[in-house]
């Protein structure tokens, strides 16, 4: 008596690639993170409560083995892992600036801790409420809003350290 | 800051999670405060740049599937954890020696079985495929065989009204003594995937204890001795959380 479909969890496999590509910043890192968390949430499909915000309770299982396996690995995520991950291809339509701007704020991304990257993604880039995003993390909401606020402020100085040193440009205010 | 428009209500603005009132509410504040205004724009900015950035990724094809054995699968995510706990195990076997020389000075340093018992959380937690050697679904056998080669009778206790099932068990090798019959290591794991180990040994000077704690890293471990066997749980978890489990699990063998 299965809560769900495999079609339907298979239907969040592109916005699970998506998330976890931004979290890890590296392709097959996110892809296996990905694999694990479909077969986890497949096993575990029992304990979904019929009615309740599936993409919420399988983020959640993907973040349970995030936490499980990844924090592990970041010390050996070298900085060649950035730097590939600043290479990967970007939309060819992009022009060079956009580019430029998508591998910084790639590199910019991997500098957050675990915590706020986390946050900054579920709310800007999966568009998960607030509260959903609490409910991902297992946290109260105060502490996804106390992340989300550090997490955007770090990023936005993160940027505007990099942008006078690359291009040798100060922005104007 | 106005007094009605805080931190939080600046992130639903740019989020969009506000209603039309708060909204111009908002409005009004960031029209007279420019450098929220500013923020308020880098941060949407943030959020159009990383659809920009990942969106791509949605259109990628790719080859998974839900419910396939994939037991095949070459487990590239798994290296560099191997490579990362190497790292962790050196860090833990330097806090070990570190703990030993200190014990020589301080009697009341953490007990060898909450050492064992971390090192061995740390070593086995992070697994996905592999976390245990015989599996829960394999109860009877797993008790039967720790019992065997513990030569004392054990039991994994049920951790269920503290929300943790059994994932299985492991035999370890002592922690030292020569002739010491090995360790026995039971993991739980909850809903969320979150893992508690459970290592049961014998104890030789046998006795009754309280419950101790003990710290490494951020590893959290309680131990005790109750009679002729020695238990440690071992999780990442707090304190109190450690200590209702471990006083369920206390129970549980004396009913």
């Amino acid at each position: 008596m299965a809560a769900f479909t495999a079609a339907e969890l298979e239907a969040l496999i592109p916005r699970l690639r998506r998330f976890a590509r931004a979290l890890t910043g590296n392709r097959e890192a996110a892809d296996d993170l990905t694999q694990d968390a479909l077969e986890r949430a497949w096993v575990k499909r029992e304990l979904w409560q019929q009615g309740t915000n599936l993409r919420a309770w399988v983020f959640a299982v993907m973040h349970g083995v995030f936490i499980n396996s990844a924090r592990r690995a970041r010390p050996t995520e070298s900085l060649d892992v950035l730097a590939e991950a600043g290479l990967e291809r970007v939309d060819e339509s992009a022009g060079a600036e956009t580019a430029i701007a998508i591998s910084e704020l790639r590199s910019a991304l991997q500098r957050l801790p675990d915590e706020q990257r986390q946050v900054v993604l579920l709310v800007g880039l999966e568009q998960f409420s607030y509260a959903e995003a609490a409910q991902v993390l297992g946290v109260p909401i105060g502490t996804v809003m106390s992340r989300l606020s550090r997490g955007r402020e770090r990023l936005r100085q993160l940027f505007e350290e990099q942008t006078p040193d690359r291009h040798g440009l100060r922005r104007v205010k | 800051m106005d007094r009605q428009v805080n931190e939080a209500q600046l992130h639903a603005y740019v989020d969009g999670a506000l209603n039309e009132a708060e909204r111009s509410e908002v409005e009004a504040h960031l029209a007279a405060h420019p450098d929220d205004a500013q923020r308020v724009r880098a941060y949407r900015a943030q959020n159009e740049a990383l659809h920009r950035a990942f969106d791509a990724v949605l259109d990628e094809p790719h080859s998974m599937v839900v419910g396939a054995p994939s037991t095949a699968r070459p487990s590239r995510w798994r290296w560099p954890m191997a490579l990362a706990a190497t790292f962790a195990g050196g860090a833990v076997i330097g806090a070990l020696l570190q703990a030993t020389l200190g014990a020589a000075r301080a009697p009341d340093g953490p007990a060898p079985i909450a050492r064992q018992a971390a090192l061995a959380h740390d070593a086995y937690m992070p697994e996905v495929r592999h976390p245990v050697e015989v599996a829960a679904s394999d109860e009877q056998h797993l008790v039967a065989w720790l019992s065997k080669r513990l030569d004392t009778p054990v039991r994994a206790p049920s951790l269920a009204s503290s929300g943790y099932r059994l994932l299985g068990g492991r035999l370890l090798p002592s922690a030292g003594e020569a002739g010491a019959a090995p360790v026995a290591l039971f993991m739980y794991e909850d809903a969320r995937g979150k893992r508690l180990s459970l290592l049961v040994r014998r104890e030789p000077s046998g006795g009754d204890t309280a419950f101790r704690y003990a710290q490494q890293g951020s590893t959290h471990v309680l131990y005790w001795i109750d009679g002729p066997l020695g238990y440690a749980l071992a999780g990442e978890i707090s304190k109190d959380e450690l200590s209702a489990v471990s006083l369920s699990v206390y129970r549980q063998l004396n009913p």
